[in-house]
């Protein structure tokens, strides 16, 4: 077979690009909100949780369009952004990373809250008794303890992003160097006839980070219920 | 006086209270399981807000109903050892010994880690994970952890109840050392009567 390509090369660095940028967006709001439904009795918890799922059960169409309505040109959020700081989120590799953040997002809020469950927070009371506050409480006992599981979260979520197609599309449209991420460049080519070697070529690719994703993330985990061990007398 | 406590709460339908009022060294709270003895303790170190009453040790007020004052758990510089050793997993020894140590004010640490280290007899154990620890190894660091953290008292939560009889024979002449070598006043929960009797000047009977 023959190797990629300059242009597909570009493909598969600007899919990296989007789902890295998307993971370091998504992080911050996933743990806030993994930490809002799992540590805290906040009203309306219900519809909060239904919420964060939605991108995972809505048709990703779907996602694309309310994307689009509120980022778009004239939806309230895109305007603030245009006005307020000069950023365009259409037709940009900007708006794909915020589509595949969207995506990612109730994934990651999951496996964070899988792990934050996790923490023995006997610990937590543990380290207030000897002399931390609730912050050094959070940032040496529960944030480490929590850790292999929110790395497990950000690796599924950078999967769950490079193979991120329909909201992205609907969103930001496919635009090469622009927005042709790995799965919307496969889509391309399947519509022109005799493409079949690069089809396969991106496609292996996607394979390849989808698996490694997978193992990386399900390795983490299994280190986690290690480290993380309950076991002290 | 080391102990001037008056506390009560519910929990689960269930009056909880506890006076206290002694200069012994060592008071032990004496009780059948499921009496509340866990749930006074957690009460004087901050855990768990009591209802009314107040909680005065060595003169210090770290809980006052009537005059609004309630000290945060980690201000209050008690030394709590658990029942079931509870180390951080994800620390080494050292690093378990030393967490309480670094925070205490300068002025509060009254101990240093080598002659805890020695007291205890854990030498051996410093590069260890808890994970690898025995039972009584772990109940050895935790109570030196409860020690280097500068406590001005100890509350111990039936440390010796999940081992075995040698084990326990060990960490109660530790503790008879502590009582005897420390000046330092201890609460002691137990449904053990005979522990009870050899380690306390006062025993208050719960439940």
């Amino acid at each position: 077979m023959t190797p990629l390509s300059p242009v597909e090369w570009a493909v598969v660095a600007l899919s990296l690009k989007v789902s890295g940028v998307a993971i370091a967006l998504v992080l911050p709001v996933s743990f806030g909100l993994a930490w809002l439904l799992e540590r805290t009795r906040i009203p309306g918890k219900v519809v909060l949780d239904a919420l964060v799922h939605l991108p995972l059960v809505l048709p990703p169409v779907v996602t694309g369009w309310l994307l689009l309505l509120a980022f778009g040109a004239n939806g309230p959020a895109g305007r603030f952004l245009h006005d307020a700081f000069g950023i365009t989120l259409m037709f940009r590799w900007t708006g794909a990373a915020l589509a595949a953040a969207v995506m990612a997002l109730p994934l990651m809020v999951r496996a964070i809250r899988l792990s934050l469950e996790g923490v023995d927070r006997r610990l937590e009371v543990v380290a207030r008794t000897l002399g931390a506050g609730p912050w050094r409480t959070f940032f040496s006992v529960t944030l480490p303890l929590a850790m292999p599981g929110v790395l497990a979260a950000m690796v599924l979520g950078f999967a769950r992003s490079i193979g991120e197609f329909g909201a992205t599309i609907t969103f930001v449209s496919n635009v090469p160097g622009e927005t042709r991420t790995l799965p919307l460049a496969i889509y391309t080519a399947l519509q022109v006839p005799g493409s079949e070697a690069a089809v396969t070529r991106l496609a292996l690719i996607s394979v390849a980070l989808s698996l490694a994703a997978l193992v990386a993330s399900e390795w983490l985990t299994r280190r986690g219920k290690n480290g993380g061990r309950r076991h002290v007398l | 006086m080391s102990f001037d406590i008056d506390i009560a709460i519910h929990r689960g339908g269930k009056r909880i209270a506890a006076r206290i009022e002694s200069a012994s060294r060592v008071v032990a709270l004496f009780g059948p399981s499921g009496a509340g003895k866990t749930s006074i303790l957690q009460m004087i170190a901050g855990l768990l807000p009591p209802e009314s009453g107040h909680i005065v040790i060595s003169g210090e007020v770290l809980f006052d109903s009537t005059a609004g004052i309630d000290v945060p758990p980690e201000k209050r510089a008690c030394g709590y050892v658990f029942q079931d050793g509870r180390l951080f997993p994800h620390r080494r020894v050292r690093e378990n010994l030393l967490y309480g140590w670094k925070l205490a004010p300068p002025e509060r640490r009254w101990m240093a880690l080598d002659v805890a280290v020695g007291f205890l007899g854990i030498a051996h154990l410093l590069d260890r994970m808890p994970g690898t620890l025995s039972g009584g190894e772990a109940q050895r660091v935790a109570i030196g952890r409860a020690l280097l953290s500068g406590p001005r008292f100890l509350l111990m939560d039936e440390p010796l109840s999940s081992l075995d009889a040698a084990r326990r024979h060990e960490i109660m002449l530790l503790i008879e050392r502590i009582r005897d070598e420390m000046e330092i006043p201890i609460l002691y929960v137990s449904h053990d009567r005979s522990e009870v009797e050899r380690l306390a000047g006062t025993v208050i009977d719960v439940g």
